[in-house]
């Protein structure tokens, strides 16, 4: 239990070969990834689409399994588990899914659906399951009576209150949440983050938080991802992130979130061209063919992710830019 | 308000007939767009922004939505000015596509998968403005070089699968823009983007518009889009227009309590970092948008209101003129 890190990913790929039949090249989704987190510590993995954030969670959780690398979980190796140990390992690492309309069955009852995991791994009795249902959903402030209607009957900020509900029953170290607000209208959103938040201090958990929203992410998260093509671009405290940020495309991205508060938007960095397709990355830096900065030199080589100030880590060879 | 208004809604009520009832999905809104002006029209699900936009268009379903009152004055490139809600048919084609350019959220499906980029955009150039073939679809390369299209002429002759969704979009646009509309209206255009290629797009109709000094009717839910893009801004909840004004108007004072709730539960770059540090909850709106099957009476926006009273719920609030054109459907909007 003294473990330093509750989880450590280490040179972590993913590669998608086309479907049976269709032709195509394979897709290297994520690429010699490597970070750890501590026990009660908030991860942000934020980047557009293909960076492949939510294939990093889903191999957290265990739902895909790694084409490379390492997940060591409490320090055991995760990716060549048996069934029974998988199985195991799943009520350790819960899983919060984008979509409260497409993850919760609408042929079961609420109590149904918070109890399915408990039923899973056999946990306790009967009455014990009801009672744990019960007191999940009360932490996230839905009332008693919810236990025996259905999904539709609720609205979609009530339905992730339940599907963060159904994520708690069986007191998992670890969560993932993947865009676990992004699919809710704006003023239902600080409504859940709050009540993310609230739940991991109160009960101490440790968190992958998945998001495209980077405030968001800034609120929740005390260490930062950025990824761009499968690869981390930075990584570093929340704080220092989006204090100095290193990287030229956290920058930009930065840069191209748009404000309410008009004061910000005087030096807008807006990046050219479009994000290249994981099926055919550029070589070196997968960033250079859209980086105001790249010089001859970032084709050559993959950019190592390296530390600067302690604990803010760049994979970027411009070390001259300040 | 500025000069001219292209379009002019006022006292617009669209219901829609879900079995045997009726709901109303928009109430009694009035809003007005001029040349070269960009309005924001910015609200939850359910809000009726994008019903407001259908209405106009004339693309609510048939059968089942329908404007029950009021007016939707358009003013032509002819300079003759029609009433959008009265006109059918032959007249309503004549206009969309010509005097009014669309762009909609999903750029996959407003472009047809089996014509290639140039021929669609060549399609509206034939059929409003009368040129051939050749000429049109030499017109469509020029539009797509325009929206800053890298390699036009190779572009002009792909399949929408053939782009990514930024280029798609920026296809799309090249066609909303095709007969050179005086109203373009954007509904949700950045939304299925990415957020490097959304500050691309808001770039590029920000200057479309200005180049071409057309007025904009622009949708979506975003406030920071709202800040970055438009002029003025219309706040929209349950069906109701409750707020109105310039965006630094009522972005620096919001006098609507639901506008006031939006803003400040809205995490901010830069700042998030300090709350999360200080322990403080994000402020929140209380409760959730109600259904448009069973609204409150009275406010809309009254079961949520931290500011409500017994009033509140009696009568429905009219639009209070708050100075410098800003207006506010509350009450007590002048404590807010």
């Amino acid at each position: 239990m003294s473990q330093e890190f509750l989880l450590e990913v280490s040179r972590l790929g993913k590669d998608f070969a086309p479907v049976a039949f269709a032709r195509g090249p394979v897709v290297r989704a994520v690429q010699d990834v490597s970070f750890n987190i501590k026990r009660g510590e908030v991860v942000g993995l934020v980047g557009e689409s293909g960076s492949g954030k939510t294939t990093i969670g889903r191999m957290v959780a265990q739902l895909i399994e790694p084409t490379s690398g390492s997940i060591r979980f409490e320090g055991s190796e995760t990716t060549s588990l048996t069934r029974r140990e998988l199985r195991s390992l799943h009520a350790r690492v819960q899983y919060i899914f984008q979509d409260p309309f497409a993850s919760l069955s609408p042929r079961m009852t609420i109590g149904e659906i918070l109890a399915e995991g408990l039923d899973i791994q056999r946990v306790g009795s009967r009455s014990e399951r009801a009672a744990k249902a019960a007191q999940a959903l009360a932490s996230v402030d839905l009332p008693p009576d919810a236990i025996s209607r259905y999904p539709h009957e609720f609205s979609g900020g009530q339905r992730q209150r339940i599907g963060i509900a159904r994520a708690l029953t069986l007191a998992p170290e670890l969560i993932v949440a993947d865009e676990p607000v992004s699919a809710l209208d704006v003023s239902i959103q600080a409504q859940i983050v709050n009540l993310l938040r609230d739940l991991q201090m109160r009960l101490g958990l440790t968190m992958l938080f998945i998001a495209h929203d980077l405030a968001v992410v800034e609120y929740v998260a005390d260490t930062v991802i950025v990824l761009y093509l499968g690869r981390i671009m930075e990584m570093a405290p929340s704080r220092e992130l989006y204090a100095s940020p290193q990287h030229p495309y956290t920058r930009a991205l930065l840069s191209a979130v748009p404000s309410p508060d008009p004061s910000r938007h005087a030096n807008r960095q807006i990046l050219k061209g479009d994000i290249p397709s994981p099926a055919n990355p550029p070589s070196g830096c997968v960033f250079r063919t859209r980086c105001p900065v790249a010089i001859e030199a970032c084709a050559g080589v993959v950019p190592p992710l390296r530390e600067g100030t302690k604990g803010h880590f760049k994979a970027c060879i411009r070390d001259d830019l300040g | 308000m500025s000069a001219q208004p292209i379009l002019e809604i006022s006292g617009l009520k669209t219901v829609f007939r879900i079995g045997d009832r009726e709901i109303v999905a928009v109430r009694d809104l009035s809003l007005a767009v001029a040349t070269g002006e960009t309005v924001a029209l910015v609200g939850e699900s359910g809000s009726g922004k994008s019903v407001t936009s259908l209405s106009i268009m004339g693309l609510l379903p048939r059968g089942v939505g329908r404007i029950a009152a009021g007016t939707i004055r358009l003013k032509r490139k002819t300079g003759e000015v029609v009433e959008l809600q009265t006109i059918g048919g032959d007249t309503l084609r004549r206009v969309r596509g010509n005097d009014i350019g669309i762009v909609f959220q999903e750029p996959l499906t407003s472009l047809n998968p089996v014509f290639t980029i140039g021929e669609q955009i060549a399609e509206p150039i034939r059929i409003h403005m009368g040129k051939s073939h050749r000429e049109a679809l030499s017109d469509a390369i020029q539009r797509l070089e325009d929206v800053g299209i890298p390699d036009p002429h190779r572009r002009a002759r792909q399949y929408p699968h053939e782009l990514s969704g930024g280029m798609r979009q920026r296809a799309t646009i090249a066609m909303a823009l095709a007969c050179n509309p005086t109203l373009l209206i954007a509904d949700e255009p950045t939304t299925a983007l990415d957020v490097t290629i959304q500050a691309q797009i808001l770039d590029l109709l920000g200057r479309l518009q200005k180049e071409r000094g057309m007025g904009m009717l622009f949708v979506t839910h975003n406030l920071g889009v709202v800040a970055e893009i438009a002029d003025r801004v219309a706040v929209m909840y349950a069906g109701s227009l409750v707020e109105t004004g310039s965006v630094a108007r009522v972005f620096s004072h919001p006098r609507h309590p639901y506008t006031k709730g939006l803003m400040r539960s809205v995490p901010q770059l830069g700042t998030a970092t300090l709350l999360r540090e200080a322990g403080t909850p994000l402020p929140t709106i209380a409760g959730s948008v109600p259904s448009l099957m069973d609204l409150p009476s009275g406010c809309p926006f009254a079961p949520r209101c931290p500011y409500r009273i017994e009033a509140c719920s009696e009568a429905y609030p009219a639009l209070a003129d708050a100075g410098e054109g800003q207006f506010s459907r509350c009450i007590r909007w002048q404590e807010i």
